[in-house]
């Protein structure tokens, strides 16, 4: 009895999770009759199937060119995550392994330095960053979003890495200078191949919460650079083409939802519970 | 290894991720601080002295206050139910389930979705004569409600899309909370013949409280910046029904074009978030860990 009950709850859930999306699947294969004449499901009973939403991603008429976007979306993401990874690693493990101290300020004030980054509304930042950028002559460039997404993921990085590093054994790295290693050799030859899946939980981080970004890609780019959120959302009207719409949001989300499965086999092997406390 | 030797390995890790996120941010914070105490706005853009006339006006301006207390209900609000909702989930999952590992990734998806992109497709779901949402309702004799044209309904979609989104994010802290928990607590609950409630409230939750406190916190402060749902589904309509501060500051701003004045209302949003946030923070670990240490 109370086994089936919790069947029926999880399926629902399950159902309710996968149903946003399973409506994008059948929309994105309607055209402007099929919308209009009512919510239906099925292709074949409920509406007459067409690929003009999926041909629209590729220059056809009534969508967007969704190529140009995706690169520029691919190309800021993992640029602004690998340098987020990078300088939040090495931040990580000084902070970790070392003490700070400047006045009274010491190592939990600088850790919370990076965290508290995360607290301030994206529209604190938008004003002053546009004019940043337009003073630097990076407005509307892949360059000035990347620089501005550094210190949205950094935080994330840093946060993650510290956490992992404290549970890493100093001992580790304390053996290896002993042989003789520089504090850096110790960190890149013994506790960075030691640190991988700590590594992987924070890029992964960075990487959904790069992509999934809209709010700076909207404000800082125009036409030169177009990130795919924004390629989306600029279908969105009163008379939205709902078939190239939903074909495009789904090739848009369709990467990420492979983390998913990535993100369960991280779960089940024990490892995240290590790198998420 | 010299003193000076160990001092240039300690600065060379932390001091070039700090000073790239200082250079990045501190320009913004300081420009923003600045410019809240001018005039800057479409007629006369400009950083001229306006002193703090900006934030008297900010004190009285009552769509600003109602945001802001929007913001807040629908924060808290949709933020309990998603970690009810996440901790329930992951319960489920934990243990003795069929298709478990199936189940935990479909349970994942949401969070790994673009929101703005989702909330574009909710929009179509929400619509009135061809969205889903009234056809399926309609099967079992509800509505068809006006989603997203009358306040408490729009209110609600905006609340709905959010926990669609969020709820898993709470399901994977706890999840992997649930996962790292030592055998035994539960094993000497068995043998005292506890059963599935009692060892919840006596084993599992109280070993899953900083957690939880960790996982609510960085949710409230994510919720604290709800805007990209809003600014897709309502655009913050019918009225001003479903408008956050967020939302607000970016209409008088990027919109209004009165600088001056959104960046004092920035200033504002930002501090009272720091206090309040902070506040909660210590709160929860004060109810719950102080009680139980």
């Amino acid at each position: 009895m109370l086994s089936t009950l919790k069947y029926i709850a999880v399926v629902l859930w399950s159902a309710f999770v996968v149903a946003p999306l399973l409506w994008a699947l059948t929309t994105s294969f309607k055209t402007a009759n099929g919308v209009t004449g009512g919510p239906t499901y099925l292709p074949y009973i409920g509406f007459e199937p067409s690929l003009d939403g999926w041909r629209s991603l590729f220059g056809g008429a009534g969508g967007i060119d969704i190529v140009r976007p995706y690169m520029d979306s691919l190309i800021v993401t993992s640029s602004a995550s690998l340098i987020s990874i990078v300088l939040g690693t090495l931040a990580a493990y000084g902070l970790s392994r070392f003490e700070y101290r400047a006045g009274f300020v010491k190592n939990t004030d600088i850790i919370f330095f990076f965290i508290s980054q995360r607290i301030m509304p994206p529209i604190v930042l938008a004003i002053p960053f546009f004019l940043m950028l337009q003073f630097l002559g990076l407005l509307d460039t892949k360059i000035g979003l990347i620089l501005v997404y550094v210190a949205l993921l950094l935080p994330i990085a840093v946060w993650i890495m510290v956490d992992f590093f404290d549970g890493v054994p100093r001992q580790i790295d304390e053996m290896a200078m002993l042989d003789g290693c520089t504090p850096f050799e110790a960190f890149w030859r013994i506790v960075l191949p030691n640190s991988m899946p700590g590594i992987l939980v924070a890029s992964m981080f960075c990487v959904i919460f790069g992509w999934n970004d809209f709010f700076f890609a909207f404000t800082l780019t125009f036409t030169d650079t177009q990130l795919l959120p924004v390629a989306v959302v600029s279908l969105n009207s009163s008379v939205t083409p709902w078939w190239s719409l939903s074909a495009s949001a789904l090739v848009s989300v369709a990467p990420l939802i492979l983390i998913a499965i990535f993100v369960e086999r991280l779960l089940s092997r024990g490892t995240l519970a290590g790198a998420i406390r | 290894m010299g003193q000076t030797g160990l001092r240039f390995y300690k600065f060379s890790f932390l001091l070039p991720g700090f000073l790239v996120l200082l250079a990045i941010i501190l320009f913004p914070l300081l420009f923003t601080i600045r410019v809240s105490l001018s005039g800057w706005d479409a007629i006369a853009p400009g950083l001229n002295w306006a002193g703090l006339t900006n934030y008297a006006h900010v004190f009285s301006d009552g769509r600003f206050w109602e945001a802001m207390l929007r913001l807040s209900a629908m924060a808290v609000g949709t933020v309990l139910v998603q970690y009810v909702l996440g901790f329930a989930l992951a319960l489920l999952v934990w243990r003795d389930i069929l298709f478990r590992r199936i189940f935990r990734v479909l349970f994942l998806i949401p969070m790994m979705t673009t929101p703005v992109i989702m909330s574009v497709i909710w929009r179509t779901i929400f619509h009135e004569s061809l969205g889903p949402a009234n056809d399926v309702l309609g099967l079992i004799g509800l509505g068809p409600y006006p989603w997203l044209t009358s306040a408490n309904f729009a209110m609600a979609a905006v609340m709905l899309v959010e926990i669609w989104q969020w709820t898993p994010f709470m399901f994977l802290l706890l999840l992997a909370g649930l996962l790292s928990l030592p055998r035994e607590p539960f094993l000497a609950a068995a043998i005292d013949g506890a059963g599935p409630v009692r060892t919840f409230f006596n084993v599992t939750f109280p070993l899953l409280v900083p957690v939880s406190i960790g996982a609510v916190v960085i949710r409230l402060i994510e919720a604290s910046k709800i805007m990209e749902t809003v600014y897709v589904l309502t655009s913050g309509g019918p009225g001003t029904a479903t408008e956050t501060a967020g939302y607000y500051i970016y209409i008088k701003g990027l919109r209004d074009f009165e600088i001056g004045y959104a960046a004092s209302l920035s200033i504002t949003y930002l501090v009272i978030m720091i206090v309040l946030l902070t506040i909660i923070a210590k709160l929860l670990v004060r109810i719950f860990i102080g009680r139980s240490a």
